[in-house]
């Protein structure tokens, strides 16, 4: 009864507050779609490829520093393969048609392997053009000079050059299937953090002023239980987190069209939770803030590192001492459950016990902050 | 807890914040069922701080405070107190109304029962023909209005006022005050804190608190006999003036 009246009142105070809904829900689409257009377009890194069958006009053509070419004699036991000789993609021609596995971990590898494939066949084509379109103009001025000499007499028909072979490419992927930018691989960090990102700033800026309003020891010198208020207002934002969640996880989805190889299901939960953290973050860092400026300040010390470890840069390639410090931070555990289920389509017991620990960190912010009430009220 | 308990008991009760210089120093009250108590004292006194301690906001370093019978802190016993804040603590987005709405839920106000709650509260403050406009459109003096009008919701038996009268004009002051003696008919008691003499007046008993210390108490008419002055501002200066001289003998 309480918390339901607790939880109308931020319904209706939120619904008042046009600016707060604009920062929660449209701010995120902004930068998201800002993101999109900025990393769509890919960076180059080393790669490495296998091919098998593949002609030597091709390899001339694909060969550049950026991409080194392994060639084997049979395409056996593709997956086992690529791990073991670490590639990147693995070619095989055959007629006409040309086979692209890629291993697609690494997205901007991915593409780059595509962009220069397809590059170097149609630097190819376009050289044969030249040698077709030369051979060409070679025959009709020997047939004009043949029609000079011989005005009366018709020369034998001489045969033009044929057109160059049109390759058909065929893409597959060991993880993934798709159109895959730096965005995409991105993006599961990206949502993580723009959920987290605004929902601390927003829970953490209503709890304190309500606490600088003094409407917080207003409230306790109601009957209302101290677990009431930090569940009202868990209730209360919580519900405009869950849609702000679910307009991020779709619009992404939808309009931005990312690979979504798993369940979209599984990237909502998830990220819920993250929003259950970042609400439970946000009340407990604002009781150490005096004002909104304090509670900004927490940004760069609480939020911002959190993005480094949350999948935008492989935390493989971290040194060990980083990777423990990974380990502490939520959203570590949610940027790789989403890079997970985005990109490889793991499922809900592939990332159960990362949920779990997120589930973890919720109720441990969520105690702390029941047992921070105490300082305003005793009882 | 009796319901025949006195509405506040406070002994010998010692505060002083973190910051060092105690506060409240060995401060004794009681307040009977239907009456009205004024606690004066000029800003700084210890007051606020009291009122805090008294709802069980403020932890107290000695001595002892019971509302109803009941130890504070207490939280179940808040239900039966009306409490203003010195300082307005409304939700600005919020129509007064919807303020009076969520006190009044706060407060278990019966759901059936609730509207006319809010338009007795509001009538009380002449506040009821702008019910439905929001807080943050409210002036000062409407703000404190709402508040006073938030303490009486669930008509409670203990009203516990922090400088109710603060800019609220003389009119409305006395509006306020016949609302306050109607409750104390009721059998209600009420404790305020003022520093403005003609509150004081109409108060049943006072308390003057100077330095942390009740100074002097009794009806204003006893105090004013007793210091051979007329007017209760006159009864602080000389009360005030007894406690420096003691100060410096002692
Ligand atoms: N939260 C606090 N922390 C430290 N000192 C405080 C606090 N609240 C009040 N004080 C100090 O206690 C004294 C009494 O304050 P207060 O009870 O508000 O007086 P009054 O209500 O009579 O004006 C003042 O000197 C004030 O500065
Ligand atoms: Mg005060």
């Amino acid at each position: 009864m309480r918390i339901i009246a607790l939880v109308n009142r931020i319904l209706k105070q939120m619904r008042r507050s046009p600016r707060t809904i604009i920062l929660m829900f449209v701010a995120p689409l902004f930068i998201l779609t800002l993101m999109y257009l900025l990393l769509s377009t890919n960076n180059t890194v080393k790669t490495r490829v296998g091919i098998y069958q593949v002609n030597d006009t091709i390899v001339t053509n694909l060969k550049s520093n950026k991409l080194t070419l392994k060639s084997f004699n049979n395409k056996n036991k593709l997956q086992a393969k690529m791990k073991q000789h670490d590639l990147d993609a693995f070619i095989t021609v055959s007629g006409k048609k040309i086979d692209v596995t890629y291993q697609n971990s690494d997205l901007s590898k991915t593409a780059y392997v595509k962009n220069t494939l397809r590059a170097g066949l149609m630097k190819m084509n376009t050289k044969a053009l030249i040698n077709v379109t030369k051979a060409q103009r070679d025959v009709i001025t020997r047939q004009q000079q043949a029609l000079l000499v011989l005005t009366k007499q018709q020369p034998p028909a001489q045969k033009v050059p044929s057109k160059p072979t049109n390759y058909q490419i065929s893409n597959h992927y060991l993880y993934s299937n798709g159109s895959a930018t730096f965005f995409d691989q991105a993006l599961p960090a990206l949502i993580a953090f723009f959920v987290f990102f605004f929902v601390f700033l927003i829970s953490g800026i209503s709890l304190l002023s309500e606490r600088t309003s003094g409407t917080l020891s207003r409230l306790l010198a109601t009957p209302i239980k101290r677990n009431e208020i930090i569940y009202g207002y868990l209730c209360g934002y919580g519900i405009f987190a869950v849609i702000q969640t679910f307009i991020i996880v779709f619009f992404t989805v939808y309009i931005l069209k990312i690979q979504l190889v798993g369940s979209i299901w599984l990237v909502l939960l998830t990220n819920i939770l993250v929003a259950l953290i970042a609400l439970a973050m946000g009340i407990f860092a604002s009781t150490f803030a005096q004002n909104e400026f304090q509670m900004m300040q927490f940004i760069p010390l609480l939020v911002i590192p959190q993005v480094f470890f949350s999948g935008l840069i492989p935390i493989d390639g971290m040194a060990h001492w980083l990777q423990a410090i990974a380990h502490i931070m939520p959203l570590y555990y949610a940027g790789t459950s989403l890079q997970n289920v985005i990109t490889k389509g793991y499922t809900f017991s592939d990332i159960g016990l990362n949920l779990l620990i997120l589930l973890g960190f919720a109720i441990l912010f969520i105690w702390l902050n029941i047992r921070g009430m105490r300082r305003f009220r005793k009882v | 807890m009796s319901s025949t308990a006195e509405p506040i008991i406070v002994k010998q009760v010692a505060k002083s914040y973190t910051s060092g210089q105690p506060v409240l120093k060995n401060i004794s009250l009681t307040l009977h069922p239907g009456e009205i108590l004024g606690l004066i004292g000029p800003s700084g006194a210890g007051k606020t701080t009291l009122i805090k301690a008294i709802l069980g906001m403020e932890a107290i370093d000695r001595g002892e405070i019971k509302i109803f019978g009941t130890t504070m802190p207490n939280r179940k016993i808040m239900a039966r107190i009306g409490y203003m804040a010195q300082s307005d603590a409304l939700y600005e987005e919020l129509t007064a109304r919807e303020n009076l709405q969520f006190f009044g839920q706060l407060m278990a106000v019966p759901k059936n029962q609730l509207e006319q709650a809010i338009q007795h509260a509001s009538a009380v403050v002449n506040l009821d023909h702008v019910l439905d406009r929001r807080v943050s459109a409210y002036s000062g003096g409407m703000k404190r209005r709402l508040s006073v009008a938030i303490a009486l919701i669930q008509s409670p038996d203990l009203l516990i006022l922090d400088e109710p009268t603060v800019g609220i004009d003389p009119e409305l002051r006395e509006q306020i005050w016949q609302e306050l003696e109607a409750q104390k008919k009721a059998a209600k008691s009420i404790i305020i804190t003022t520093h403005v003499m003609a509150d004081a007046e109409q108060c049943d008993y006072l308390m003057l608190i100077r330095n942390g210390l009740a100074i002097t108490q009794g009806t204003p008419a006893a105090l004013k006999r007793q210091f051979d002055v007329t007017t209760i501002d006159d009864v602080f200066l000389k009360a005030g003036r007894l406690q420096d001289a003691n100060n410096r003998v002692g």
